[in-house]
This record gives structure tokens, sequence and C-alpha cells, in this order.
């Protein structure tokens, strides 16, 4: 790939006028309507969100500059605190379940395995399910005297469960219906790696001895390793972001057992209409979104894409 | 089927009418419907049963005043959102609004969003000879009116919180229907067996949701989670003796995992025949004598909330519709609403069990009590509950706040907690909110 782009990122290069040179009076028709787009649905409104946080704002009250004090209450807010913590938990094993299971979906379907297509295909399903309709369908198995999930665990002697409708287990129950519909997106993501994969280094370690492990490990694992990196940056963005399976299916509940960031924020400014504390959460959150990303970044930076042709 | 009809309704207008003119009576029913004809007015509605009558029959109201209504539902919370945010721009796409008393009363009459219908009431031009205020209940006058006493909107459906009990399962071991909070208790517990699947009690776990239910018990205490002076009360020795009857019957007579109950589980949970009492509003019942939904048809006992040690009260809430301060048809708006908390939409309201009027007068109608598809135990109950309503939330401006609040530190309760220490934790952490709200 490089050996084509670098022509035309020389010619683009000469093309473009010296440093500090005035640009040419066509330049600014063609600059203007990308810049008008981005200043009005990006840089207004999250300038607009952070002049908000430094007031004390209700829907149909007055407005009064507060300062940093709706950042300062943020601080003591347990309720938020605890947000912070129960969204980090909550993408941390969002990421890491379809991510194990998305890889391993992919170490079979790509091995000739009877009728590959036809269960390729019902597998990836879930994902094009609406989050919705996933979720009410979720409730009604979770129901912990009418549900078919404890109904299915009766038949193996396990007692029934809470699932959703305990703080304990709320958690680890949406992160379930969360991995039900994801891990067919890391799947298609590392068959994309491993269709990529030549055979000639299996070739050679079948000849050196290399177990099957051994194989996956010096092989498998550093070459689709970009692949994997692409999936938990596509999948750390979006489980941070969730907010539609949890509400449909807790509302954030049992009490605050599963309120992230998202929901909180939603509460504050959508249902006590408090625009201004509620963008204080807002700007907070998108630091913390962008300091995940940019550590994302990093190591996305860090794992080299191996050049599986052998340096042509 | 209904007695009062379209054909009826529109008659009586017309005799009351002509009655009027004759002179025997003031001019009071002579409503000049076709007066605002060609005018053309928005509607917001929640979408509920209630807003599926108005918006089914609105061709009628057109038919009857010549005034073209354009109406939207939108589900109960985006409702909320819309008509508050729309409200506070000043300019609203709407001129009636349906709203919740309960959530929304304090603070639409705080950012003056309604038009004061006070005067409209007293216009005999505009207002039937049977619509007064003293045709809406107690309850229905406090939520419609703002503390200067003016009308702010027309009381349109009550919520009165009831007891559903199953007959079946009462009758099996020789227990009657509790009369005070204590025999409540013993019966639930008596009902429990859960190596047999029951359970005495059901109500919301869920936060938010449940606060109504510790509400319920608080009235009973004789007193209102916050004072005629505005003092919480909700950590009071009367608050926390509520909170241990919450979490008593719900942690020892209720089924797993209530502490994630909103009224669709408690619902479905005593629809299947496994639950003794449910404690919810009475607007729930109509399902449980559908036979394609309900096991329990025909077995459904309909009680009045027992006694509290100081006070008998059902916890009330309620919806109105109301005429937008920054309508410029008030007065075409205004008729609609009378429209929709009339007789006839009333009649059809509770006969399709989609909820109860705030008029006495309708539930009294011997006539209109025939075409009521429930069984007469329930529309008796909800008349003796209407004697005994009390405000089931404070009428503050944060009221969903307080929910949230009071609400976790209610289901904390189901997980072990201390009464006392989680109502005074949730207080301290409202009392900041209430105060700014009364400030802003």
């Amino acid at each position: 790939m490089s050996t084509i782009a670098e022509p035309q990122l020389t010619s683009v290069t000469e093309a473009a006028p010296a440093t500090g040179a005035r640009p040419p009076s066509t330049y600014w028709p063609f600059v203007v309507p990308a810049v008008a787009v981005v200043g009005s649905v990006i840089v207004f409104p999250w300038a607009f969100t952070v002049w908000m946080s430094l007031h004390e704002w209700t829907v149909g009250g007055a407005r009064r500059f507060a300062g940093l004090s709706n950042y300062l209450r943020l601080a003591t807010d347990e309720r938020f605190l605890t947000s912070v913590w129960q969204t980090l938990i909550y993408t941390v094993l969002a990421v890491v379940l379809p991510l194990i299971f998305g890889t391993l979906a992919a170490l079979i379907f790509n091995s000739k395995v009877p009728l590959r297509g036809i269960l390729r295909g019902i597998f990836v399903m879930p994902m094009m399910a609406t989050p919705v309709a996933i979720a009410l369908v979720w409730t009604m198995m979770f129901h912990p005297q009418l549900g078919v999930l404890n109904y299915l665990l009766s038949l193996v002697g396990i007692g029934p469960q809470a699932w959703v409708f305990s703080p304990s287990t709320v958690i680890p129950s949406l992160v379930l219906v969360e991995t039900w519909q994801w891990t067919p997106l890391v799947m298609l993501i590392v068959l994309g790696g491993l269709a990529a994969i030549p055979t000639e280094p299996y070739e050679s370690a079948a000849i050196d001895g290399a177990t099957v492990f051994q194989r996956f490990r010096y092989i498998t694992l550093p070459m689709i390793a970009p692949f994997l990196m692409v999936a938990v940056i596509i999948r750390t963005i979006d489980a941070l972001k969730s907010f539609d399976i949890i509400y449909a299916i807790t509302q954030g509940g049992p009490g605050t057992a599963s309120e992230t960031i998202n929901l909180y924020l939603y509460s504050v400014a959508f249902a006590y209409y408090d625009v201004g504390y509620g963008s204080a959460i807002a700007v907070v959150f998108f630091g913390l979104v962008i300091a995940l990303s940019l550590l994302m970044l990093h190591l996305r930076q860090r794992t080299k894409w191996t050049d599986i042709q052998g340096g042509a | 089927m209904s007695a009062v009809t379209r054909r009826t309704f529109l008659a009586s207008t017309a005799a009351a009418a002509a009655y009027g003119l004759s002179g025997a009576t003031p001019a009071f029913a002579d409503v000049n419907w076709k007066k605002y004809a060609g005018t053309k007015i928005g509607v917001n509605l929640v979408k509920s049963p209630r807003g599926e009558v108005l918006q089914k029959f609105e061709k009628e109201f057109t038919d009857l005043t010549g005034i073209q209504v354009s109406s939207e539902q939108t589900p109960e919370q985006q409702q909320r959102q819309k008509a508050v945010i729309e409200l506070n721009s000043g300019s609203p796409s709407f001129d009636v609004v349906h709203i919740s008393y309960h959530v929304q009363k304090r603070q639409f009459e705080k950012a003056n969003w309604l038009a004061d219908l006070s005067a409209f009431m007293k216009n005999p031009e505009l207002t039937e000879a049977t619509l007064t205020e003293s045709d809406f209940s107690q309850a229905g006058l406090l939520y419609a009116k703002n503390p200067q006493g003016q009308m702010l909107s027309l009381p349109f459906s009550v919520d009165y919180w009831m007891v559903y009990w199953n007959k079946d399962l009462f009758a099996k071991k020789g227990l009657a229907y509790p009369q005070t909070f204590e025999e409540m208790v013993k019966v639930a517990e008596a009902l429990t067996d859960p190596k047999e699947g029951t359970y005495g009690f059901v109500a919301r776990g869920l936060k938010n949701a449940n606060v109504p239910v510790w509400t319920s018990f608080l009235l009973g205490y004789g007193i209102d989670p916050v004072d005629a002076n505005g003092n919480l009360m909700t950590d009071s020795p009367e608050a926390i003796e509520a909170a241990k009857l919450y979490q008593r019957l719900l942690t020892k007579s209720a089924p797993q995992g209530v502490a994630g109950f909103n009224w669709s589980e408690c619902q479905s949970a005593f629809l299947q025949g496994k639950v003794g009492m449910w404690l919810d509003g009475v607007g729930f019942a109509p399902p449980l004598e559908d036979p394609d939904r309900s096991r329990i048809v025909g077995k459904v006992g309909y009680g009045v909330m027992p006694k509290g040690p100081k006070a008998q009260a059902s916890a009330t809430f309620g919806d109105g519709i109301g005429v937008t301060s920054a309508s410029k048809n008030k007065e075409a708006a205004y008729l609609y609403c009378q429209w929709a908390v009339s007789k006839l939409m009333g009649a059809r309201l509770l006969q399709a069990g989609g909820g109860v009027p705030f008029r006495p007068s309708i539930l009294s109608d011997a006539e209109v009590r025939k075409g009521v598809k429930m069984p007469p135990a329930w529309i008796d109950s909800v008349v003796e509950s209407g004697k005994i309503s009390k405000l089931g939330l404070p009428v503050v401006q944060p009221v969903t706040e307080f929910r949230d609040i009071i609400g976790i530190g209610l289901t904390n309760l189901l997980g072990g907690g201390d009464p006392a220490a989680e109502m005074k934790k949730a207080t301290e952490q409202f009392k900041p909110i209430l105060e700014r709200s009364e400030k802003a």
C-alpha cells in the first residue's frame, strides 16, 4: 500500500502553497461550508455545553452563573461517583467477554466445519436486531418467576436466580445481553484477520512440531492482534455510551445498581431538568471518553500491523 | 353498552341551552359551542388509554364545535420532556396539554405555563351548566388549583391506590381481607409459602416507582411526606415506621426479585394466581378480568386500603388537561378541555377501563355504571377510595428527584438496609435539592 501512496503524497505536497503563503482566492469557497458545518454541529454545541455547565440552570427557572460549583458538586456526589465506577466495570466486562467469545467463534468458523455458511449467518443475527426489542425479550427471559432462564436452570438442578432484579447480579446479567449481541461483531472482525493469514507459517510450525496452542500463541495471535485492537476500540466506545439496553431493561436499577454515567446524565438533564449540572456531567464524561480513546490509540500504535506478505 | 351516547350528550346540551333561554335558570347552560368554529388547536397528549379515548373521538368534538384539532400522543416520559422543553421555549406547538399532576403540578405553576381557567368556568357562553368545581373530587381540586385558588387545569383522570386480593388463596387459608396494616402483615405472611411458589404480597420495588407504595403506608401513619410548611417529614418516626412496614412486607412476603419490579412485573405475578395481595393503582384492574391474560378471572377481590395506626388513606395520583398560557386560542382550547372531562367522555373512559374520572357525578350515575365492564366490587372500591383519598406525592417541583432519592433508599431496604439510616440519608440528600428548587 505504501508504494502506491507515496507518489500521490508527493504530488499533493508539491501542489500545496508554501508555509505562510496566502491561499488562493478559490480556496475559501471549498473550506467555508465544512467549517460552518463543523462549527455549528460540533464546536458550538460543545462550547454551549461547557458554558451551561458553569451555570445553575433548571428548565423553567432562572439562570445564574455558578463558576465551577457544578464540578465541585460532582466530586462529592455519591451517585455520580458510583455511576463512574459502574460504567468502568460494565465497559471492561462488555469489551472483554465479546472479545474472548468472538475470537473463539472466529477460530471455529475459520475452520472447515459443516454448514459453516448457514451457521455463520445465524450467529450474526443478534447484531442486526433492534436493541429495545432485544431488551424487552431479555426482560421477559430474566423474570425470576416466569422467565425461561430460571426454567432452564431448574432443568439442571440449579435454583432460581434474580438476574436483573437483584443489585448483586444486575451488571453481569446486562453484560450477558451485551455479549450475546456484540460477540458476532468481534467474530466478523477477527475472521477478517484470520482470512488474511497465509498458510506457510503454520506449515513451518507443524514441521517444527509446534502444538495447537503454540501455533495460536505465536502465529495466530500476533497476526490478528491489530484486528483485535480495532475490535477493542469499537467495543469500548460502544460499551461506554451504552444506554438503550440498560434503560429498557432496568432503568439503572434496582436502586442505582446498574446506573452508568449515561443513565445518570439522562436523569439529571431530562428527568430533573437540571441542565447546568447535567452539562457538567456531560463534560466530565466527554473527558473520560477522550482519555480512554487516547489510551486506545496509544495501544493501537504499539500494536504494529504484521506484514503478512513478508515485506513485499 | 354505554347509555350515555353522543346523541344524548348533544341533546342534553341543547335541552339545557333551551332551558336556559326560557329564563328558568341563569344562562349558564347556554354554551355557544360553535363560536370558535374554524379555529385550529394543537393538543399534546400522553400515550395512554386516556389519550386514546380523546383521540378516537376527537372528530365528534370537531362536529360539535367546528374547531379543528391536531393532536399527538407521546409516551409518558417523552411527553413530559417534550412539553417542558416546548413550554420553556415560550412558544409551544400546542394549545392544550395533558399533565401528570403528581409529577408536574408545582413545576407548571411556578413557571406560569398554564392559563387561568377560573373566568372561563364562570362564563355561561363557554361552560356547560353541569361543569362546576363542586363536581370534582377534593383531590382533583387540590391538584387543579394553584395556591392562589386559580383553576389552572381541569381534572381529567384519577388513580386511587387500592389492594387487589386473590379470593381463592385467602379462602384456602381461611383468611379474611385485612382491615388494618397489622392484619395485612399477618395475612401476607400467612399466605406466603415459597415451596409452593405462593406469596402474600407484591408491590413495586423498583426505585422511583416504589415511592407511592411507601407513601400509601405513610399516609396511614397520619402524615404527608412534606408538611404544610414545606418541611420534609421523610425521616420522621412515622416515615421510618412506614419504611419498616415496606421492608417487612417486601422481604418476607414478596416474590424473589421484587427489588426490580415495577407495576408490570407485579401485575404479571398477580395474574398467575400465586400472589395474595397486590397494592397499586385502580387503573391496572382490567387485565385481571381478561380471560386471555389472567388465571384469576372472577377470583379477584378489590379492597380499599387498610387502616393505618392513625388514618385510613388511599394515595391518589392523577392527570389533568389544561390550556397553555402561550396559546392564542385559549377559548377554543378550553372548549376542548371541557369536552375531554365531559360526562360523555368520562363515561367512555370509565367503561373502557382506561381511567377513572375525577367527577363523582359520573361515577355515581347508574346508567354509566351499567356499562362498566369491571365487576361492581371494583367500582365500589373506587368510590370508597375516593372518600379517603390523599395526595400520594408531595407537591414540590423536584418530584422526580424525590422519587428517585427516596426510592433508592427504599430499594436498599430490600437488600437489608436499616430503615432509619436509609430514610435519614435520603432526606439529607433531598433537602438541598428541595431548597434550591424553591429559591429558583
